[in-house]
C-alpha cells in the first residue's frame, strides 16, 4: 500500500476495523463461553462475563449424544460430495468455456435455477425414491443429494476460472499433439489448482452446513451434525449451556478448517470470478 | 494436483466402504436385531434412554439405537416414514392425538401385554385414548393434565391466598398484584409459542372452561362465539399486562426456564412440570413453588387437558416383537422401580401408573402426586362441551386435519398476542381459515 | 426457457468446430444428465401431485383435485404476504451484504495493526451452520430476558425490546444478513486486493480524492465481484427457511413467512402434499423468473 495515512487517521481506521470485527464476531464468542457455564449460570441476568468455568455441559452433550459418530458423517458426506461433484463439473465446465455452443448459455442458466427452488416442495418425491432405493439414511444417499445440490455451483465457479486461462495455452498444448484428455488433466488443471481447490472448499462449506436433507433423509445411521443439534435446540428445563456446548461442537471443525483455509479460498476466487 | 487427487480417491472409496459397512451390518444383526427409536428430547425420555442400558444387559440379542430430536422435527420425521411406510424406525415416541387415528389408517402394530405387565394397572384416562376398537396400539410412558403453579412467597408478601380451585378473574387479579417488571417479576407466564401442541393446548383447554368449542353440528367451525372471544380477550390483556416480554416465543420449555428462574408469578401448564419444578437441581424456587387446579372460565366444566407421550410400533416395522418387549419393558412396573432406583422418586415418570400414586415413597417425593391423578381421571376428554360436540379431545380435537387448523389459528392467536391484529380480527381470520380447511377436507360442503 | 434470450454472442475466438461441439456435449453431458434426472424426475412426480389430494395424515382423501390444490393456495391470503417477505428477504439481504460488504472490504483493505485476525473474525460466521446462528441469535443475543442486547439495553436505562416479536421480519433479515455478510466481504475483498497498485497510484496522482477514488476506481472494478456475490446469495436467500423455523416459526401470524417456509409448512406440519407440490411448482415458476433476469445481467457483467 502506497498510500500515505497521517497517525490519526490510521489509528481510527485500525480501530474502526477491530470494532467491527468484534461485534460481528460477539454471538460466537459468546456461544464459547456460555458452553463452559453452568446452566444457572447461563441464564444469569445480567449475564456473568466472569465465572468458573466448569465442563458439566460438555460432559452431559457427550453423555447424551455420541458427537463422533455424527461428525464422522458430516466429514464423510461433505468431503464425498465435494469430490463427486468437482470430478463431474470439470468436463462441464470445460466443455461451457472452451466448446461453447448455442445453448451454453442457456444450460449454465438452467443449471443454476435448479438450484432456486425451496426442497421442501420437491420432499415427498425424494423421500419415496430414497425410500425405493435403499438410500434412506445412508452415508451415500446424502452425499449424492448434496452432490446435485452443490453441483451447480461449481460447474458455474469452475467455469468462470477455465475462462480464465488464456487460449493460446490449451492451443499451444494441441499443436504438440495433445489429445482431449492430455488437453485437460496435463494443460489445464495444473493450471486452474486455486480455482478447484477454493471450489471444493465453498462445496464443503456447504455441504457441512445443510440442513434440510440431513435432517429429513437420515435418522442414525448417517444421521450427520444438523441432526445432532437439532436434539439440542429446546429441551426440558434450561439448556442454554448445552445448547451452546453442542453448536460449538457442531460448528468447531468447519470454523477452523475455514480458518485456515481462508487463504486459499481467497487464492482462487482471485483466479476466477471476481478478479 | 495428484497427491489432492489420489487423496480424494481414498476418500470415496472410505465413503463406500463406510456404506457397505453400515448396510452389511445391519444384515449381520439379522440374528439379534437393532431396534431404532425415535423420541423426544424430553427429561424422562433421556433418562429412559440412559437406563436402557440395563434393558440392553438383560436381553443381549436386542440392541437399541436412539434418534433423539426436538419435538416439532421428531413429529414430522416419525409422520413422514409411518405415512410412506419408510420403516427407518421400530418404535416412535408419538402423542395421544396420534395414537387412534394412526391405529385408524393400520400403520401401528397391535400391543399385547403379557399379564405380568398389569394393563388395568395404567390409569384408565391414559389407557382408553390409546385404545382402537377395543385394541391397544402403544403403551404410555408419561402423561400429563393441566394445574396452575404459582410463587408462595410473592403470594404472602402481596397478601394474597391461592384458592384451591381458582377462576380466570382471581387469576388476573393476583397476577396484577405480583407483577413487578423492574425487578424482572412477571405475574403470569402463558404459552404464546405458535402451534397446536404449544399455545393451542393452553388456549382449548381455556377455552372449553368459558364455554367455548372448536365445531359445533355439522362440523360448523365455532371461533367467532362470544366465548372464543371472552377467552381470548382475557388471554391476551392478561399477558400484556402481566406477562414477560417476548411471550410469543414462550413454549413449555421457555415458560419452565422462566418459572425455574424466578421470574413469573402464576404459571397455568402441564403437569409434568411438577416434577421439575420442585426438584432443587433444576429450580431455583424448589421451596417456594405452590400449586392448585387449572383455572376455571364462566362455563366452569368441559374437558380440561389430556396428554401423554407413547411408544408405538410402526406396522412397517421388521422386529415388532423385539420392539414389544423393549416398549412394554421401559413402561413396566420394574422401569418406574429402576428410575426411583437410579435418579430418585421424584424422577419417576408421571401420570401412567395407579401402583405409582400408590407408593409412599412417591407421595413424599412429589407433594402434587394425588393432585396430578385426580387432574388426569377428571380431564374428561370424551365429555361434552357447552355445546354438543361432533369430536373428542381434551385440549386438541381428535381428527388429522387439527394438526393444519391448530397451527394456523395458533400463529393467528399469536399475531393477536404481539399486538399485529385485535382479538376480533384474529378470530374471523381464524373462523375464516378453518371454514376453508374444512371444506378442502370434505367436512363442509 | 428459451435460450436465444441467453445468447449474448459467444466469444469468437473460442467458437468450436463441428468435433469440438460433439466432445464438448460428451463432456457436459455427465452433469447435465445426472442434473436432469435430479431436477426432472421430481418436477414431474411434484406437477403429478399438485393435481391430486395427497395428505399424508388423511389417506381417506385421495383421487384428482383438478386446480383445487392451486386454487386454495393463491386464494389464500397468506400467499400474498409469503411472496412478500420472500421478497423483502432477498433484496434486503443483497443491499445489507453487498452495500455492507463493499465498505467493510474497503476497509480491510487498509493497513492497521492485526489485520489478518481481524480479517479472520469478519468472515467466520459464513462457516456457522444457519440453524446454530438461529439458535445462537433468538436465545443468547436476542433474548428479552436473557440476551446479552437485552441486557445491554438495560444497562443504560431502556427496555429490552423484543425483537422477535416486535420486528419479526427485520430481525430474521438481520440474522440472515450476518450469515451472508462474511461472504460478501470475503469476495469483494478479494476483488479489492486485485486492484493493482498503479491503477491506485495514478489516481492518487491525479489528486482524486478518498471518495472519487472509490467511486470512479474501486466501484467500477467491483461490479463484476458484486455480480458474482448477487448470483450465489440470491439462490440461497430464495430458499431460506431453518432461521425463520427456528426463530419466528413464521409469526407471529405471518409476519414472517416466506415462500419456502409456506411450503414447509404445507408440506410437514399440516402434511398436505397436494397444496405443498402446489406451492412447489409456483417456486419453480418464480425461480425460473429470477434466474432469467440474473443470468442475464451475469452474463453482460462476465462478458464485458
Amino acid at each position: 500500500m502506497a498510500v500515505k495515512r497521517s497517525r490519526g487517521a490510521s489509528i481510527a481506521i485500525g480501530s474502526l476495523g477491530w470494532i467491527i470485527a468484534l461485534w460481528i464476531f460477539f454471538p460466537l464468542f459468546w456461544m464459547f463461553l456460555t458452553g463452559f457455564k453452568s446452566e444457572v449460570d447461563a441464564i444469569a441476568t445480567p449475564p456473568h462475563l466472569f465465572f468458573r468455568p466448569t465442563l458439566v455441559s460438555y460432559a452431559e452433550v457427550f453423555e447424551r449424544a455420541n458427537y463422533w459418530h455424527f461428525a464422522l458423517n458430516t466429514v464423510l458426506i461433505s468431503v464425498g460430495a465435494t469430490f463427486v461433484a468437482i470430478l463431474l463439473s470439470i468436463p462441464a465446465a470445460y466443455a461451457m468455456a472452451f466448446l461453447p455452443g448455442k445453448r451454453t448459455k442457456g444450460t449454465l442458466l438452467w443449471m443454476l435455477s435448479t438450484r432456486m427452488l425451496p426442497p421442501v416442495g420437491v420432499l415427498v418425491p425424494i423421500y419415496l425414491i430414497a425410500r425405493d432405493t435403499h438410500l434412506l439414511d445412508t452415508v451415500v444417499g446424502l452425499a449424492i443429494v448434496d452432490m446435485l445440490t452443490n453441483l451447480p455451483i461449481t460447474v458455474w465457479m469452475l467455469y468462470t476460472f477455465f475462462r480464465e486461462v488464456p487460449l493460446p495455452i490449451l492451443e499451444a498444448g494441441r499443436m504438440d499433439g495433445a489429445n482431449r484428455w492430455q488437453e485437460i488433466t496435463v494443460v489445464l488443471l495444473p493450471l486452474a489448482v486455486p480455482g478447484i481447490a477454493s471450489t471444493a472448499l465453498l462445496s464443503m462449506i456447504l455441504c457441512w452446513n445443510e440442513a434440510f436433507w440431513s435432517l429429513n433423509l437420515t435418522s442414525s445411521q448417517a444421521a450427520p451434525l444438523t441432526a445432532f443439534i437439532a436434539s439440542f435446540s429446546s429441551p426440558e428445563g434450561l439448556f442454554f449451556g448445552k445448547l451452546s456446548a453442542a453448536s460449538t461442537l457442531a460448528v468447531a471443525p468447519i470454523l477452523i478448517f475455514g480458518w485456515f483455509s481462508q487463504k486459499q479460498l481467497v487464492r482462487g476466487l482471485t483466479f476466477g470470478a471476481v478478479k | 494436483m495428484f497427491a489432492f487427487s489420489s487423496f480424494c480417491r481414498k476418500t470415496v472409496l472410505s465413503v463406500l466402504i463406510a456404506g457397505t459397512a453400515l448396510g452389511s451390518g445391519l444384515s449381520a444383526a439379522q440374528a439379534d436385531s437393532t431396534l431404532t427409536i425415535a423420541t423426544v428430547n424430553n427429561g424422562d425420555m433421556i433418562i429412559m434412554r440412559q437406563l436402557s442400558k440395563e434393558f440392553e444387559k438383560t436381553h443381549p440379542t436386542i440392541h437399541l439405537n436412539w434418534v433423539t430430536l426436538e419435538e416439532n422435527i421428531l413429529r414430522q420425521r416419525v409422520t413422514t416414514d409411518v405415512a410412506t411406510g419408510a420403516g427407518q424406525f421400530d418404535i416412535m415416541t408419538i402423542g395421544n392425538y396420534e395414537v387412534p387415528i394412526w391405529a385408524k389408517q393400520k400403520w401401528l402394530a397391535e400391543i399385547a401385554p403379557t399379564a405380568a405387565y398389569d394393563v388395568n394397572d395404567i390409569l384408565p384416562a391414559v389407557r382408553s385414548g390409546l385404545t382402537y376398537q377395543d385394541k391397544l396400539y402403544a403403551l404410555p410412558f408419561y402423561a400429563e393434565s393441566v394445574m396452575t403453579y404459582y410463587r408462595k412467597d410473592l403470594f404472602e408478601k402481596a397478601g394474597l391466598k391461592m384458592p384451591e380451585s381458582p377462576t380466570y378473574d382471581q387469576i388476573r387479579q393476583f397476577a396484577d398484584k405480583i407483577t413487578d417488571k423492574s425487578n424482572q417479576v412477571y405475574g403470569i407466564c402463558l404459552r404464546g409459542k405458535p402451534g397446536w401442541g404449544e399455545n393451542m393446548a393452553f388456549v382449548t383447554s381455556m377455552v372449553n372452561s368459558f364455554g367455548g368449542q372448536w365445531f359445533g353440528n355439522g362440523w360448523k367451525p365455532m371461533l367467532d362465539s362470544a366465548a372464543w372471544k371472552a377467552a381470548i380477550n382475557w388471554y391476551v390483556s392478561a399477558l400484556k399486562a402481566d406477562g414477560p416480554p417476548g411471550a410469543t416465543s414462550n413454549g413449555f420449555n421457555e415458560n419452565l426456564a422462566l418459572f425455574a428462574s424466578g421470574h413469573c408469578g402464576i404459571w397455568i401448564d402441564s403437569t409434568v412440570a411438577g416434577g421439575l419444578l420442585f426438584d432443587p437441581k433444576q429450580s431455583q424456587v424448589a421451596d417456594k413453588v405452590g400449586f392448585a387446579a387449572s383455572p376455571k372460565g364462566a362455563y366452569g366444566k368441559g374437558p380440561t387437558w389430556l396428554w401423554s407421550w407413547n411408544l408405538a410400533i410402526p406396522a412397517s416395522s421388521k422386529h415388532t416383537e423385539d420392539a414389544q418387549t423393549f416398549v412394554t419393558w421401559a413402561t413396566s412396573k420394574e422401569y418406574v422401580q429402576l428410575v426411583a432406583r437410579e435418579k430418585g422418586w421424584v424422577a419417576v415418570p408421571a401420570g401412567t401408573r395407579q401402583s405409582t400414586y400408590d407408593n409412599p415413597d412417591y407421595q413424599k417425593a412429589a407433594p402434587f402426586a394425588a393432585f396430578v391423578k385426580n387432574a388426569i381421571a377428571n380431564s374428561d376428554p370424551n365429555g361434552q362441551t357447552a355445546e354438543p360436540r361432533p369430536y373428542t379431545g381434551a385440549q386438541f380435537v381428535s381428527i388429522p386435519q387439527f394438526q393444519a387448523i391448530g397451527t394456523q389459528v395458533g400463529q393467528t392467536i399469536a399475531a393477536a398476542l404481539s399486538g399485529q391484529m385485535t382479538v376480533d380480527q384474529a378470530l374471523s381470520a381464524s373462523q375464516a381459515s378453518t371454514t376453508r380447511t374444512m371444506r378442502q377436507a370434505s367436512y363442509l360442503r | 426457457m428459451d435460450a436465444t434470450t441467453m445468447t449474448t454472442a459467444p466469444p469468437p475466438v473460442r467458437a468450436g468446430s463441428t468435433s469440438g461441439r460433439k466432445s464438448g456435449i460428451l463432456l457436459l453431458s455427465p452433469a447435465v444428465v445426472l442434473l436432469l434426472v435430479w431436477s426432472i424426475v421430481p418436477l414431474l412426480l411434484t406437477l403429478w401431485y399438485s393435481f391430486r389430494n395427497y395428505n399424508l395424515v388423511d389417506p381417506t382423501m385421495h383421487g384428482f383435485a383438478g386446480f383445487s390444490n392451486y386454487w386454495y393456495l393463491l386464494t389464500d391470503p397468506d400467499f400474498l404476504e409469503a411472496l412478500r417477505n420472500t421478497a423483502l428477504l432477498v433484496v434486503g439481504v443483497l443491499v445489507i451484504s453487498v452495500g455492507g460488504g463493499t465498505l467493510l472490504a474497503v476497509l480491510y483493505d487498509q493497513e492497521f495493526f492485526g489485520r489478518g485476525i481481524a480479517r479472520v473474525l469478519v468472515i467466520s460466521p459464513f462457516f456457522v451452520m444457519p440453524t446454530v446462528s438461529a439458535l445462537l441469535w433468538k436465545n443468547l443475543m436476542l433474548h428479552p430476558i436473557y440476551g446479552v442486547y437485552a441486557w445491554m439495553m438495560r444497562s443504560v436505562g431502556l427496555t429490552p425490546i423484543d425483537w422477535l416479536q416486535r420486528f419479526p421480519m427485520a430481525t430474521v433479515m438481520m440474522i440472515v444478513a450476518w450469515e451472508w455478510l462474511p461472504f460478501a466481504v470475503l469476495i469483494l475483498l478479494t476483488a479489492v486486493q486485485s486492484l493493482d497498485t498503479e491503477q491506485r497510484e495514478a489516481a492518487l496522482l491525479d489528486g482524486a480524492g478518498p471518495v472519487a477514488r472509490f467511486r470512479h476506481i474501486i466501484l467500477p472494478h467491483l461490479s463484476r465481484a458484486i455480480t458474482v456475490v448477487v448470483m450465489i446469495e440470491t439462490i440461497y436467500l430464495l430458499t431460506i427457511f431453518a432461521e425463520i423455523m427456528v426463530t419466528t416459526a413464521g409469526g407471529p401470524g405471518v409476519a414472517s413467512t416466506n415462500l419456502a417456509y409456506m411450503i414447509y409448512a404445507r408440506a410437514l406440519l399440516q402434511f398436505d402434499v397436494g397444496g405443498a407440490s402446489a406451492g412447489g411448482v409456483i417456486a419453480i415458476v418464480i425461480a425460473n423468473i429470477v434466474a432469467m433476469f440474473l443470468v442475464r445481467a451475469v452474463a453482460r457483467n462476465l462478458e464485458a
